[in-house]
């Protein structure tokens, strides 16, 4: 069990109050891109073993989309931002980086 | 001209607290930005309150203007006078961007009132209703058992509840079970 903090109404509750939404920071391939492009956005994701970058919904609170760090092995929330924003931002990766030295996420680290 | 009734005309259960079904609520559901002057200024003049501050709630009489989302408020009021609200908003908001849509018969509201409110719906929900952490003045968004829920206090003893009409049978049942006389657990006496 997680506990999330909404930084869109300052609400800190527990998992079953949001919804889990992919893979954050995409760039989306829509009309125009290659296949290749197309393809990758569409099914190739992030999978790993440890620090993610993820979207979730206040499903069941002020409704709205937001970004959380967390940890998909020991279920750790390091922090939550704002999802206009299209990489993390320096106090997250401040915080990743002091509890997980090294770590590395598609292009940020 | 069909007679109006609420989702659970009369509900009322007598347990741990007293559930009641609150019979037709006026409620209009408003999207805007909270910063903007005139939607301030329209609260104030047709609600009565202030605007209410991140999960606030401001009760005026028999008016409330509660905060729901970042860009979104929920205003309660006497039921024959949403229609007059509407048009009041709309004349004072025209020109900005917003939505203020009536949304009294697509809601259920149901009323605790007893000593053991908090705990009726700390059962329920995934909250700490524990008095330092919950009370008169705020609002919470959540999910009460399997369905999204909203509640606030009007006062220490009294809890209210709104969710959606088509699962209002559910919410009853829901608080009739929480409020059974012999399931309480004295988590905040
Ligand atoms: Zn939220």
């Amino acid at each position: 069990m997680m506990i999330l903090t909404c930084p869109c109404c300052g609400v800190t509750g527990e998992e079953t109050e949001f919804h889990q939404g992919g893979e954050a920071h995409l760039t989306r391939f829509g009309p125009g891109s290659s296949e290749t492009e197309f393809h990758d956005y569409l099914f190739s994701k992030e999978n790993p073993k440890g620090v993610h970058l993820e979207r979730w919904r206040h499903a069941y609170g002020c409704g709205k989309w937001f970004i959380a760090a967390r940890n998909t092995v020991t279920l750790e929330v390091y922090g939550t931002y704002a999802a206009q924003t299209t990489e993390p931002p320096q106090d997250i990766k401040d915080t990743l980086s002091a509890k997980v030295p090294g770590w590395s996420w598609r292009e940020f680290a | 001209m069909s007679n109006t009734i609420s989702a659970l005309p009369g509900a009322t259960y007598e347990g741990a607290v007293r559930v009641q079904e609150m019979g037709l609520c006026g409620m209009i559901s408003l999207r805007g930005d909270h910063g903007d002057e005139k939607l301030i200024s329209a609260i104030k003049d047709i609600m009565g309150t202030v605007m209410p501050g991140q999960r606030e709630i401001v009760h005026q009489d028999e008016r409330a203007a509660a905060w729901m989302s970042p860009d979104e408020l929920l205003l309660l009021l006497p039921y024959a006078d949403v229609r007059d609200a509407l048009t009041r908003l709309e004349t004072a908001l025209a020109g900005t961007h917003f939505l203020a849509v009536n949304v009294s018969d697509a809601r259920a509201v149901f009323r605790l009132h007893g000593g053991s409110a908090r705990e009726v719906i700390a059962k329920l929900c995934p909250v700490d209703m524990s008095p330092g952490a919950f009370g008169p003045g705020q609002i919470r968004r959540t999910r009460m058992a399997q369905i999204p829920a909203a509640f606030w206090m009007p006062d220490e003893d009294s809890v209210h509840v709104v969710c959606f009409r088509s699962v209002a049978q559910y919410a009853f049942d829901l608080l009739k079970q929480s409020a059974h006389p012999q399931a309480g657990v004295g988590l905040y006496a």
